[in-house]
């Protein structure tokens, strides 16, 4: 017999009469419900974020990207990473400055690995959304956007609108109906990586990027 | 470099843990981190009704989990299937050892990353792979500490614990070529960052654990804060899972509430910086992430625990560690004084199932039974009870009850069984009883003035002048 048959044999030869009832977590999650506006939930990431050493800018649909280039020249960055074909990295592409390089991630990291380890100081993706009560940016990487993207380079800008920041996560995956089809990778991202590892002293920029710089973009003519 | 310690007899188990209580050091370190984290997650839960409620629904949802067990195996099976995961059953150590290396050698690998996993610890993974001539090279900071170091780890949740940063800087300094030794945290972080980079983009092969399974989506849940978890499992072009059989769910609505009890027992955060969700390999048209995903599903014992009604519990744990960051025991005498994988409250209980209760059963006796463990796992394991029941069950006559457990009656000694055997027939006869106090009254002299453990920083035991009905009859006339 397999070790799979001998391990499922074994388990069918309990039968477990306690708990044959689904737990009620949609229960518990309406009834802990803070009904908060967009306004709120806003205020609420933002406040989670910041915890945690992360730099946030309000933008606008229209001035996002040059606020972009602008906190990044001011990093003294080379190179921005950026996902090929996406409408927002071509906003950024229109209006790059020379300090700047912006490169697409076009080839399959198998060609490029080295150069994006040691050559890419910072990327910029779009955030799926967000879950106000832990300040999670939630990233589902495409073939547009990869999963190094926002794991490799230093810094990493993260681009979200505030019309899809969620109160909690249960609230994000079930409004988006996760359970019907998950990515290859999904991720919920609060702040830059980080260890206390060594006498629980917390330091920042442990495996992942040191930074993680949020444009928090409202709706025109919306007030932060 | 990491070897599985098996624990053996009582006295090596007595002998750490003297040695760590006369280790002023040792003691100063382990007890300033377990106040750091007790009150770091106090902090995390202020409202006492929402975390008893919560409490109870995570509870109730690895209950559930639990009480549909093989059914969700096979779900989670086939769906990580559908996504292109191939999904690998051990019965045992060796068996996922194995399986592994079957892999590797497959995809003639010579390194191997390593996310943070408690069940590579548990099979011994890296002595395997390192006989084998694979280099496993683990890239938690906390690991990657304690393996320069030649060490286990001493906390599930922070590895490196039981180490000072003047310690840590030393081994820097002496382990990593061209380092000079600095006590500057960063800087020390810095270090491990710049070689671990290097070791992740050359690995062949990444290793992870995993903190929760999902069934109705083949979904491989992992916490972190480091991003080395998102490295071993996104760089290599080959990733492989390793963990227990019990850690699956059913719905993925079931993991928003276990991550919240986790990370805020854990390491007293609202959440870790990264929650990595992996449903399957690269795409044909994604750009990166591995080739190949494997997960291998190990019992080692976990079905041991299943049969029985009461130590079923067991498996409800989501290793969040909070248990050893409130015992007493644990600490003051730390991670490595048990001898185990998985040391505190938790490895007490779970341990016997891997290694048998006849080389683990000490640890079940080294408890107050103060309960703090229960008080605060986030899914309501009734730590205690199974701690009682486990001495029970090493006390335990193998032949007329139910071997339930591997190694039970191991601490039956016929010294010991015949004194409670008299015990028992004196305080459950009357007539006997009343004998027995008449003699023990009258004989108090003989009491001996050296009492074993008792007596070693207490006054002896001597039994009273008068009975209690003695008392008595002289009130009353």
């Amino acid at each position: 017999m397999s070790a799979r048959e001998e391990i499922l044999n074994r388990l069918r030869k309990t039968h477990v009469a306690e708990q044959q009832a689904m737990p009620d977590v949609a229960g518990w999650f309406g009834a802990h419900r803070r009904s908060e506006d967009r306004v709120q939930r806003c205020a609420r990431l933002r406040a989670a974020l910041e915890a945690v050493h992360t730099e946030i800018h309000d933008v606008t649909h229209d001035n996002w990207s040059s606020v972009l280039l602008q906190v990044a020249v001011g990093k003294g960055l080379r190179q921005i990473l950026i996902g090929a074909g996406t409408p927002h990295g071509a906003q950024l592409q229109a209006c790059q400055t020379k300090a700047l390089q912006l490169i697409p991630y076009e080839q399959p990291i198998d060609t490029w690995q080295d150069l994006l380890f040691d050559g890419v100081d910072a990327s910029l993706t779009l955030a799926r959304g967000a879950v106000a009560e832990t300040g999670s940016l939630i990233l589902w990487p495409t073939p547009s956007e990869p999963r190094l993207m926002s794991l490799v380079p230093s810094i990493h800008f993260v681009l979200l609108d505030e019309d899809t920041i969620h109160e909690d996560f249960y609230a994000a995956m079930t409004a988006e109906s996760w359970s019907e089809g998950m990515p290859t990778n999904a991720l919920l991202i609060c702040g830059p990586s980080k260890t206390a590892d060594i006498q629980q002293t917390l330091a920042y920029g442990a495996h992942g990027p040191k930074e993680l710089v949020v444009l928090l973009r409202h709706a025109d003519g919306r007030q932060a | 470099m990491n070897k599985v310690v098996h624990l053996h007899p009582m006295d090596d188990f007595k002998a750490r843990s003297k040695a760590v209580l006369d280790n002023a050091g040792q003691r100063k370190n382990f007890r300033g981190a377990m106040d750091f984290l007790q009150a770091k997650r106090r902090a995390q839960f202020p409202d006492q009704d929402e975390m008893q409620g919560l409490r109870e629904l995570g509870a109730s949802i690895r209950r559930y989990s639990l009480a549909h067990l093989p059914r969700l195996l096979e779900q989670l099976e086939a769906n990580l299937t559908a996504n292109g995961v191939q999904v690998h059953w051990a019965q045992n150590g060796p068996e996922a050892n194995a399986i592994a290396l079957k892999i590797a050698q497959r995809v003639d690998a010579k390194r191997i990353i390593k996310g943070k996993s408690m069940v590579s610890e548990e099979v011994g993974f890296n002595h395997f792979m390192e006989a084998a001539g694979i280099e496993a090279f683990e890239s938690d900071m906390g690991e990657y500490i304690v393996q320069l170091a030649g060490e286990a780890p001493s906390h599930i949740i922070m590895p490196a614990i039981h180490k000072t940063k003047q310690e840590i800087a030393q081994l820097f300094a002496e382990e990593i070529p061209g380092v000079a030794y600095t006590e500057d945290v960063d800087a020390l972080i810095q270090i491990g960052r710049r070689v671990l980079r290097r070791k992740f983009a050359e690995a062949d092969i990444g290793l992870s654990g995993v903190n929760f399974t999902v069934a109705e989506t083949g979904t491989l849940c992992l916490v972190e804060n480091e991003g080395n978890g998102r490295m071993c499992t996104t760089v290599p072009k080959v990733h492989i899972a390793i963990t227990g059989i019990e850690k699956v769910v059913e719905k993925l609505e079931h993991v928003p509430p276990l991550l919240s009890l986790l990370t805020r027992s854990a390491t007293g955060q609202a959440v870790t910086t990264y929650v990595n969700m992996i449903s399957g390999p690269r795409r044909p048209d994604e750009k990166d992430g591995p080739q190949e995903v494997h997960l291998i599903l190990l019992d080692n014992g976990r079905t041991q625990a299943y049969a029985d009604d009461e130590l079923r519990a067991t498996l409800q744990c989501i290793r969040c560690g909070a248990c050893m960051n409130h015992c007493p025991v644990y600490a003051r005498i730390g991670g490595h004084a048990y001898g185990t994988t998985y040391p505190g409250p938790i490895g007490s209980i779970i341990s016997p199932h891997m290694l048998g209760l006849d080389t683990t059963f000490p640890l079940a006796f080294a408890s107050t039974l103060c309960g703090a463990c229960s008080e605060v796992c986030p899914v309501k394991i009734p730590i205690t009870d199974i701690l009682v029941r486990l001495r029970n069950e090493a006390q335990a006559r193998p032949e007329t009850e139910e071997a339930t457990l591997r190694g039970s009656g191991a601490a039956r000694t016929l010294a010991a069984s015949t004194a409670w055997g008299m015990w028992a027939q004196v305080y459950s006869k009357s007539g006997l009883y009343k004998l027995a106090s008449w003699f023990m009254s009258r004989g108090r002299a003989l009491s001996p003035s050296e009492q074993g453990a008792w007596t070693r920083s207490r006054t002896p035991l001597v039994p009273a002048s008068k009975r209690l009905r003695d008392l008595m009859k002289d009130h009353k006339s």
